[in-house]
């Protein structure tokens, strides 16, 4: 052990004796490890961001959207709405995973306050709105039966519009007007952030979908619906009930495509999921490959010490040094520079995320166990790369080491 | 008992189709306290004498008993140990370690010594040492900050740290000039005096007078082994 820590002692020396090629050599090591660090940052925060969204969406929650039909051998969304009010009812009723269902009318438009006015989206839903896509009323309430029955001319604010028409007053029992129809205000919806696509969620004006449908697009028919199933377990068995209730209502053979098509947000979270890490390992595996360069890196140096120092390594034998002491020694210096360079590239990697983070407002997230890894990894780096050139340095003649000029 | 016993001591290089012998049944013993100085042209084989003395090779056959334990068959590791322990090494070319102080490079053979002192034992083991060659005050001093025979006592306090049963001194003033040859010399006949035993390889007669006894190596064989008749002392000895 002493012996150890006295080699150890040498081979530090030995670094501190080539500063500027110490610096160079681990300088291979430092990038590579700051790259895996802020890519790997990169990686978990878009994937932590990602499913956090979708966690907040509710992931036991489906949309269904109408007409796919066939031309010519291609799937396209026609446009055509082959859903009614009635399947949406039907669905609520006879499918028992299903939970809650709401009819989708969508529409976009300007809406007035005063003198103040806002482009939004407006969302013609049912009253189960607010448990489908589990979105609370923050003040006032939801509409009831009643007011859609009757299509009411009344409205719910998302966060956001509530703020850039109202500018911190109450906007409940005020009106708005969209499309120049005099809306009454009736409650402010809970803030719900960015959606997995960046989207604000809450620029948006809820009404019921009655009133969107025929007064402010003059249709009798529904754009979409959404439904929850009871549990998220429940997701693939209320899928399956869906299609087999709705392809019966529509009369549609065995083997005919559906003139609808069911997306599950469980499949779009998948999506996203897979999509951003594929991208994370993409980014860790180019930040992976700068580390292996700065591994031969110190490699090369390494070898290149060797030779250098082939007289020092013949004067240290002969004086009885064994093959072991010599490889320790090397060993230790490949170690050292990876190690120092390992913990210098996890500072700037980390600092670079702060950067990102703070600059371009891009999730980071860094776990202990990546930094963990990228310190390993480098660590693997140096006694990997370093072992080959200290056993040439160990396995020297002493007689020929000597004569080494 | 005889700190060096050599019985028919053969050494044969393999250089391509030909065989060398380098060594060709070589016997010799030294005993505590003496002071023998090796010569020989080049290609006599005291160079290969000295390498298997030294123990940084091996003799093809013959036995080598140094210090009354047989070294011939030893393995790399082995060598290494009773290099450390029983051999200290001058070489003509100093072989000090660069830009590492003189105190550093005497205290070298410690590191791989198996003694267990503790780092400042080791210092002042090695100060000691400096003292005996008459440089604790260059302690500090890097080799290029010492003349040549200031560098070769640095070498010389080296071999002596670990208090070896030989020093062995390969042509130690080649490359000093005839002031500070003679200053060498004079320290190697104070350690002489105090009881070590000295082993000098050399090919100029007049260094080889410093010693006790002269072995005169040609084509392998040993063809002279007389005492010195009329030694060499260096007046002022360090």
């Amino acid at each position: 052990m002493l012996k150890f820590l006295t080699i150890l002692k040498v081979g530090l020396k030995a670094i501190a004796r080539n500063k500027l090629r110490s610096a160079l050599t681990a300088l291979g090591i430092i990038i590579g490890v700051a790259c895996v660090i802020a890519m790997i940052g990169v990686g978990q925060g878009s994937q932590a961001a990602i499913q956090a969204q979708i966690s907040a969406l509710g992931t036991n929650f489906l949309m269904i959207f109408p007409g796919v039909a066939t031309q010519s051998g291609a799937r396209i969304f026609t446009g055509q709405s082959t859903i009614t009010e009635d399947d949406v009812a039907a669905v609520g009723t006879e499918c028992p995973a299903v939970a809650y269902v709401t009819p989708v009318s969508r529409s976009a438009a300007q809406v007035v306050a005063g003198n103040l006015n806002w482009g939004t989206s407006i969302q013609g839903v049912g009253v189960e709105w607010p448990f489908v896509r589990s979105w609370n009323v923050d003040k006032g309430a939801m509409f009831g039966d009643s007011e859609v029955r009757a299509a009411a001319k009344v409205c719910l604010l998302g966060s956001t519009v509530a703020d850039a028409l109202f500018e911190g007053q109450d906007p409940v029992g005020q009106t708005v007007r969209i499309k120049n129809f005099p809306f009454r205000v009736i409650g402010v919806l809970e803030t719900k952030g960015g959606n997995t696509m960046g989207q604000d969620q809450d620029d948006v004006v809820i009404a019921p979908y009655t009133t969107v449908m025929r007064l402010l697009k003059g249709t009798t028919k529904i754009d979409m619906f959404m439904a929850s199933a009871v549990s998220q377990n429940a997701v693939p068995e209320a899928q399956k009930q869906i299609e087999a209730l709705l392809r019966q209502r529509h009369r549609l053979q065995p083997g005919q495509d559906s003139d609808f098509m069911i997306r599950s947000q469980q499949e779009i979270a998948q999506t996203a999921d897979e999509t951003s890490r594929t991208l994370s390992v993409l980014l860790a595996s180019a930040a992976s490959i700068s580390l292996l360069v700065g591994g031969i890196g110190i490699m090369n140096i390494m070898l290149v010490s060797v030779t250098e120092r082939t007289r020092e390594i013949g004067i240290r034998m002969a004086i009885g040094a064994k093959g072991r002491d010599i490889l320790t020694q090397f060993l230790i210096e490949a170690l050292a520079l990876s190690i120092a360079g390992g913990a210098i590239g996890i500072a700037l990697g980390v600092g670079a995320s702060r950067f990102l983070a703070w600059k371009a407002h891009w999730p980071i997230m860094l776990s202990p166990e990546a930094v963990g890894l990228a310190f390993g990894f480098s660590a693997a780096i140096g006694i990997f790369f370093g072992f080959y050139p200290a056993r040439k340095a160990s396995l020297l003649d002493p007689i020929e080491a000597l004569r080494y000029e | 008992m005889d700190v060096i016993r050599i019985e028919n001591l053969v050494r044969v290089y393999q250089m391509g189709e030909v065989e060398v012998r380098a060594l060709d049944g070589v016997s010799l013993s030294i005993a505590p306290g003496e002071f023998v100085a090796v010569m020989g042209p080049s290609g006599s084989g005291k160079s290969t004498f000295m390498n298997i003395v030294g123990c940084l090779d091996r003799p093809t056959s013959g036995k080598y008993y140094l210090d009354g334990v047989d070294v011939s068959e030893l393995d790399r590791d082995d060598r290494a140990e009773i290099r450390n322990g029983k051999i200290g090494f001058v070489f003509q070319s100093f072989n000090l370690l660069a830009r590492t102080s003189a105190l550093d490079n005497v205290e070298l053979p410690l590191i791989y010594s198996s003694s267990g002192l503790r780092a400042d034992e080791r210092r002042a083991r090695a100060m000691r040492c400096l003292e005996i060659v008459g440089l604790a005050n260059r302690h500090d001093h890097q080799p290029s900050q010492l003349s040549g025979g200031q560098q070769q006592r640095v070498a010389i306090a080296r071999a002596l740290i670990n208090d070896p049963k030989l020093i062995l001194a390969d042509e130690p003033t080649g490359n000093l000039d005839t002031k500070t040859s003679e200053e060498v010399m004079g320290v190697f006949q104070k350690l002489n005096d105090e009881g070590k035993t000295v082993v000098l390889i050399t090919h100029e007669a007049d260094i080889a007078e410093h010693a006790r006894r002269v072995v005169g190596f040609r084509d392998g064989r040993l063809v002279e082994d007389t005492p010195v008749a009329h030694r060499r002392l260096v007046a002022a000895r360090a």
